[in-house]
């Protein structure tokens, strides 16, 4: 049976999911929703490396791997960022991206 | 049949991710989250992708959720939600434009399809590029990377 979803499918698909993300990441003022938004775009770029894997090189699988390392960076990017935003919630009181300014100069 | 499948996870996807942007209850937010990681997880499905299908439930549906969710119930004022950014008409517009431009960029490329048939099993391959086929620095990288955001998360909340 032929799969008549093609590449440029998924391709548009995880650039909505992208773009949406990026929305979120701009205008979200919550932290943790600053996070959840993250995760959408490394989630659209995921589908965007399989979808590569599958369609343009589909026996050598190297997308695949890629997609794996992202996982692991994320991970640990989401591990070492809530720790960040306890840290400062302990001393600020707050969640709120306003009240995050003690970088700022 | 496959197309079908495809167009209803795609739809579940969008809507899970504009809920995420759009609930205020931040609680909610973080469910939705969880439905858009399963959908995804599909889609690696649909792609052939058995082995990253798994690793994105046990990962992101079970690990990286629970953290946020964990997050949620340990910050107090988070699930009153908060109201947007003033800017959010620009965001919308940045967002629009670049999604016009990676739309156009993507459908007047040309790609250039091998046609064979994709692997039916991925695991077993995957493992032997890992550990065996030039990736083994990469993947002891990996480790590495892994330690270092543990230790870093402790020192970060460590009781001064």
């Amino acid at each position: 049976m032929m799969f008549s979803v093609g590449l440029d499918h998924y391709l548009i698909l995880s650039a909505i999911l992208f773009c949406i993300g990026l929305v979120g990441v701009i205008t979200q003022r919550n932290v943790i929703k600053l996070i959840m938004c993250l995760e959408i775009m490394l989630n659209a770029v995921n589908i965007t490396l399989i979808a590569f894997s599958q369609y343009i090189t589909p026996t050598l699988l190297t997308g695949q791997i890629f997609a794996i390392f992202v996982m692991v960076v994320a991970a640990a990017e989401v591990a070492v960022g809530i720790a960040i935003v306890f840290s400062i919630y302990r001393s600020r009181e707050s969640v709120d991206m306003e009240n995050f300014n003690i970088l700022k100069w | 049949m496959l197309d079908l499948i495809f167009y209803l996870l795609a739809v579940i996807a969008l809507a899970a991710s504009i809920a995420v942007i759009m609930v205020r209850d931040i609680f909610r937010a973080a469910l939705c989250l969880i439905m858009l990681f399963m959908s995804v997880a599909g889609f690696f499905l649909l792609l052939h992708a058995d082995f990253l299908a798994i690793v994105q439930v046990l990962i992101y549906v079970g690990a990286i959720s629970i953290l946020i969710i964990v997050a949620i119930m340990l910050t107090r004022d988070a699930r009153h939600g908060l109201p947007l950014d003033n800017y959010k008409y620009w965001a919308g517009a940045v967002g629009l434009l670049l999604l016009i431009a990676l739309a156009y960029g993507i459908l007047n490329t040309t790609f250039t399809l091998p046609g064979t048939a994709p692997l039916e099993q991925t695991i077993q391959p995957i493992g032997q590029q890992l550990f065996g086929n030039g990736y083994v620095l990469p993947v002891e990288i990996a480790a590495v990377l892994l330690l270092s955001a543990i230790l870093g998360a402790i020192a970060v909340l460590r009781d001064k």
